[in-house]
């Protein structure tokens, strides 16, 4: 018979602790995460400019994503139409039109920003990929004798904890279009860049108001920073598997590609496709070095604009720009349902195929129970 | 008998010639690797170690003997003193860094514990939810952010930047991985007992034992913290020299139109990396196995 003391000792119940443990978290998120997360779709739906506490609908989705013909002409002041118009009635259709090109260049900048992202991801992911699974199989080969791993490691991954900012502006100076520019200055002393007659400059490479000079030099950086990163990734993922695998495969004379393509590579993939989506979320984040790849006289190098430079500029006011949260907050959902759609393909690939397959063999079997059961007229056997 | 054993010593020394060869082949292409990511920090150095002129009469990779010149134009001449001033850079920085560190693994630690060790009803949920929460970029919610920062008037200030760092999804998920595979519940049993407080087991039972995972997540922590250019530059807004981070600070010199001087240029870079990289020789070990850990997520 349990004492009074006993059954209240058994009734203590830790469960507040619980809450009170992950309060802070959950306060500081809804705070700081989540109340910014809602505010950006409710400013998606209001105005630009002066007109921010405006509702204007889907109007910035429209200029952003759909908004494409403009009738220069008619902004130009050379329609026809204008001619029979009162003043007022000009300058209102004057607004409207230019509002218009505004519109149109949203649009513009917008899809370029989007279609400079998914270049600088591909020309920096492939290289990345192809760098980083060929280091992470040598590294992780047995047979091969290779001194100072530790060393190559620590080396590699070094590019990745410098400060992004400084990298850019590290490689800006690297890779300046004057004789101060050390690229520049090899490829001269090469040859390839060649002095102009009658000038004291050269035809320097472009590299830094180019069109594709600077994207090579972003994608190079992209590379140099995070092949590293994903190769001590990669290389966790194959120590991971069976080595009984390996040591069968070579018992069995299988060359070091067959064992790649037959064992290593679809072990892998479980962890490749991760390293691609979360590649691909970082890629379209990507800001401080196509932000700050510019030389400060000229504007930022429109070719380098990416998703996150362009949600940035507009929110961020510097001089005479004004705030537009509109197209900024748009912007961010399609950038966040972009992210949802990859975030679940991780999800769907990574969730444990092994257990599902379980869970219906179990089903099948009861299944098949239930109609032997019925054949024995559910009398059981 | 013989002739069967030659045969055979002579495929083994084909076999190890073959790995001798590829090992040899592999190691050149690794240093090659090495040079690749070397090469424009040393060249960084070296240039901060040359004046103007020396730069742009070509590339060399032998030290000059122009840092402390350079250093003390940066010091001394008025642009180069109002765009980039290092120790007030590092000091914004640390205070800014070594405060959100904190805050990111005490707390993260807290909700691991409090998820891995009580039963309550919303459990599961708010584990799932953290997980799901886990992926959404910084991007995505910054401009409501910065629009709602400067309704409260909290712009130009540190509680934005730090504040936040409370919340780290990915740190939680990565404590109570470690937790589930390290940290009994029989010893809160054994604390309760004795007559331990809730918060007393958390904070002397606890956290000792959590150490390793404290320190590699303390450290990825502090690295993303210090090299963050994108939070502080959107939050502080009115250009006060004295309250920007370091990252800011290599941002003023790249905007700049007046650094035309690249010894004085370099030098700025060097000492904005100098700090890090140092940091990185000492720690590089536990940064290497937290990352193989899968401890860090960008």
């Amino acid at each position: 018979m349990a004492s009074a003391a006993q059954r209240r000792i058994k009734s203590i119940s830790y469960a507040k602790y619980g809450y009170i443990f992950i309060l802070p978290f959950f306060l500081i998120y809804f705070f700081f995460q989540l109340y910014p997360l809602i505010n950006t779709f409710v400013l998606s739906f209001h105005g630009n400019d002066t007109t921010v506490e405006k509702y204007v609908g889907f109007d910035n989705y429209k200029a952003i994503l759909f908004e494409t013909d403009v009738d220069m002409d008619v902004v130009k002041g050379r329609s026809p139409k204008l001619e029979n118009m009162t003043p007022e009635e000009k300058k209102e259709a004057r607004l409207e039109e230019q509002n218009k090109v505004g519109l149109k260049a949203q649009h513009d900048l917008f899809t370029k920003s989007f279609k400079n992202t998914l270049i600088l991801w591909i020309g920096n992911f492939i290289p990345q990929i192809l760098l980083s699974l060929s280091l992470a199989v040598w590294f992780t080969d047995a047979k091969l004798k290779i001194p100072g791993k530790g060393f190559f490691k620590v080396v590699m991954y070094m590019p990745n904890i410098i400060t992004a900012a400084s990298v850019a502006v590290l490689f800006l100076s690297l890779c300046s279009e004057s004789k101060y520019g050390a690229l520049n200055q090899i490829l001269h002393s090469m040859g390839v860049v060649k002095d102009i007659e009658s000038t004291s400059s050269s035809d320097f490479v472009k590299f830094v108001s180019g069109k594709w000079e600077p994207r090579f030099v972003v994608m190079f950086i992209q590379t140099w920073m995070w092949f590293g990163n994903t190769m001590i990734m990669l290389m966790s993922g194959i120590m991971g598997i069976n080595p009984s695998l390996f040591e069968a495969a070579s018992i069995d004379g299988a060359s070091s590609g067959q064992v790649f393509r037959k064992i290593t590579l679809p072990l892998l993939s479980p962890i490749m496709v991760y390293t691609l989506v979360t590649s691909m979320i970082g890629g379209l984040q990507m800001f401080d070095i196509p932000y700050l790849y510019h030389k400060g006289t000229y504007d930022i190098n429109q070719n380098l604009r990416t998703v996150a430079v362009y949600i940035y500029e507009r929110f961020h006011v510097s001089g005479t720009k004004s705030y537009s949260y509109g197209y900024s907050g748009a912007a961010s959902v399609v950038l966040f349902i972009v992210t949802v759609a990859l975030g679940s393909i991780t999800f769907y690939m990574n969730r444990d195929t092994d257990a599902i397959a379980k869970k219906k063999q179990r089903k099948k079997l009861e299944q098949q129970a239930k109609v032997q059961n019925k054949q024995f007229g559910g009398l059981g056997i | 008998m013989s002739n069967m054993k030659s045969v055979y010593g002579q495929g083994k020394d084909n076999y190890m010639f073959k790995i001798r060869l590829k090992s040899t082949i592999l190691v050149i292409w690794f240093v090659f690797l090495t040079i690749i990511c070397l090469l424009p920090i040393y060249v960084l150095l070296i240039n901060a170690t040359r004046s103007n002129n020396d730069i742009s009469g070509g590339f060399t990779l032998i030290p000059g003997d122009y840092f402390l010149k350079n250093f003390k134009n940066m010091r001394t001449l008025e642009y180069a003193k109002s765009a980039f001033r290092p120790l007030i850079g590092y000091r914004n920085s640390a205070i800014i860094t070594c405060s959100a560190t904190f805050l990111t693994v005490f707390f993260s630690a807290l909700t691991a514990y409090g998820i891995h060790v009580y039963d309550f009803k919303i459990k599961e949920g708010a584990y799932t939810f953290i997980l799901l929460i886990m992926m959404v970029p910084v991007q995505v919610t910054s401009a409501g952010f910065v629009n709602f920062m400067i309704k409260l008037h909290l712009q130009n200030t540190y509680w934005p930047l730090i504040l936040p760092a409370v919340a780290a999804p990915a740190v939680v998920f990565f404590m109570r991985s470690y937790m589930k595979s390290s940290f009994p519940l029989d010893i809160v049993e054994a604390a309760r007992i004795d007559g331990s407080g809730e918060f007393r087991t958390f904070l002397t039972i606890a956290i000792p034992m959590m150490k390793p995972a404290i320190a590699v997540q303390a450290i990825f922590a502090f690295v993303a913290q210090w090299n963050n250019f994108y939070t502080p530059s959107m939050i502080l807004l009115d250009g006060d020299k004295t309250k920007q981070t370091l990252p800011m600070m290599v941002q003023a010199v790249q905007a700049s139109d007046k650094f035309t001087d690249y010894g004085i240029v370099y030098t700025c870079i060097a000492l904005s990396i100098i700090p890090i990289i140092i940091a990185y020789i000492f720690l590089s070990r536990f940064i290497i196995a937290g990352v193989a850990l899968g401890g860090v997520k960008e």
